[in-house]
């Protein structure tokens, strides 16, 4: 009956699966490169980053194309809204693994071992990859676990700032290395956000709603 | 916003075939309520219930109740009343083979108006109300077929606001034309609905999207769902409903 239109989705589909499997290659290089000093690895991750640009691009200009001629209602709608939407986190997600590697090119390795910043990178690299796969396997489970877990990364980035007060108080001279670890740690605590966003727009395209922030909102109001 | 219409318990058989199962359905003042659905799903079957067209069909049987205002209009009830309170535009424009100005004021001559400046009154209003008077004022006396599909269909609307109705029921009005003419009556049934009910039955769920306030989806007779325009196209209740809507059946 829609063979065609069902084509378009699908390819749309598997064009967002591959730009989040280049997502999680990012951050997993980015923060490899960051834990064992391996600069070429943080080059890797600035190449992959731009890899990602494009397919942003191609994809918007894919969902553009899907509302000018096919005009979605219903779960179309809602799937089609939703990943023009997804794109711009996961883009989001590929820059800050690229900012991360960036910084990793000039510590030169000499980040210094941080249990935090350890922690968190292996916490938002499981959020980036549950809400892709949320989103692959209609998983609203899953979307919704990925939202909860955001505050464990932003627990975990608290405990962070707190060890890089502390080694500033001990040896004031290595502030501007302090200053870079911590700057890792707020994209690390950004990219946990934009999972975060992945998974709202995940449940938006099951349920047509935003649920999970609408709970959030009321709680804040409590 | 009151309920204008209200529908209960409505079964509708032509002979031996039911076409139309139970329908259950309220139709709110000042809206406009979309009428969904597959070919012969009876969503203008129930259309031309609300007028009592489906008179005029041989072995047309309806049960249940149809209140317009809280009356029963298939009970005691006068259906020339009935058809001057409740007009209808069709799918293609029909207009009269008749000058434009006789179009209008045909209804109201037949109801026992004659006096040429009340005639020449509600000529002025109704052309105006169906956005025609400008492209129409002076040329009053061309044959009305002589205009465009759009012009036609508008002058068409024109003739049923003439019987001053409280109701207009609409059947597919813009299926025969153009987007401009489409876009215009769209703009001026957006525009009747502050004085007028409106009821139509639209192939295009874009159209329904863009101008209704509730939509009703129709299937084999059954009424499915009804709800807010927008929820129902965004997020419907019922599967078949997405299944239609989305293009995978009908």
């Amino acid at each position: 009956m829609r063979n065609r239109f069902d084509n378009q989705l699908a390819e749309m589909n598997n064009e967002l699966i591959s730009m989040g499997a280049l997502c999680e290659n990012a951050i997993a290089s980015a923060v490899k490169a960051l834990l064992e000093g391996d600069i070429k690895l943080a080059a890797a991750a600035i190449r992959i980053d731009q890899e990602i640009d494009r397919k942003e691009r191609e994809i918007e200009s894919m969902c553009l194309k899907l509302l000018l001629q096919q005009q979605p209602v219903a779960s179309d709608l809602r799937l089609i809204s939703s990943v023009l939407k997804m794109i711009t986190d996961i883009e989001r997600i590929g820059d800050q693994a690229s900012d991360i590697a960036e910084i990793v090119t000039y510590l030169s390795g000499a980040c210094g071992h941080n249990t935090h910043i350890d922690q968190m990178a292996q916490a938002t690299i499981k959020m980036v990859t549950d809400s892709l796969d949320a989103f692959v396997r209609r998983d609203l489970t899953l979307a919704w676990s990925v939202i909860e877990y955001d505050d464990v990364v932003d627990r975990l980035f608290d405990e962070c700032k707190s060890d890089l007060i502390a080694e500033i108080a001990q040896n004031p001279e290595d502030g501007e290395r302090v200053l870079d670890v911590l700057m890792i740690a707020k994209y690390l605590e950004r990219i946990g956000d934009h999972a975060t966003n992945i998974a709202e727009w995940v449940e938006f395209s099951i349920t047509g709603s935003h649920k999970s922030a609408m709970h959030g909102a009321e709680a804040a109001a409590r | 916003m009151e309920n204008k219409i209200e529908i209960h318990n409505m079964n509708l058989h032509y002979g031996d075939f039911h076409a139309l199962h139970d329908i259950n359905l309220d139709i709110k003042e000042n809206e406009i309520t979309a009428f969904i659905g597959p070919s012969g799903c009876g969503k203008s079957t129930l259309l031309r219930s609300l007028n009592r067209m489906n008179d005029l069909v041989e072995n047309c049987r309806i049960t249940g109740d149809i209140m317009l205002d809280g009356q029963d209009i298939y009970k005691n009830c006068d259906v020339n009343l009935l058809r001057r309170r409740v007009g209808m535009v069709f799918q293609k424009p029909n207009p009269f083979p008749m000058s434009i100005y006789d179009n209008i004021a045909y209804g109201p001559r037949t109801h026992g108006i004659k006096s040429r400046v009340q005639l020449d009154e509600i000529v002025e209003t109704s052309l105006k109300r169906a956005a025609i008077w400008e492209e129409t004022k002076d040329n009053l006396k061309k044959s009305a077929l002589s205009m465009s599909g759009g012009q036609q269909q508008r002058i068409c609307i024109a003739r049923a606001l003439a019987a001053d109705p409280e109701v207009l029921l609409m059947d597919e009005p813009t299926s025969a034309l153009d987007p401009i003419s489409t876009a215009k009556i769209e703009d001026l049934v957006l525009e009747l609905k502050k004085d007028y009910t409106i009821v139509m039955v639209t192939h295009n769920m874009q159209q329904a999207t863009r101008v209704s306030d509730t939509t009703a989806f129709f299937l084999l007779g059954d009424m499915i769902e009804v709800d807010d325009t927008e929820k129902l196209f965004s997020m419907p209740s019922d599967k078949r409903t997405e299944d239609y809507i989305t293009g995978r059946f009908g």
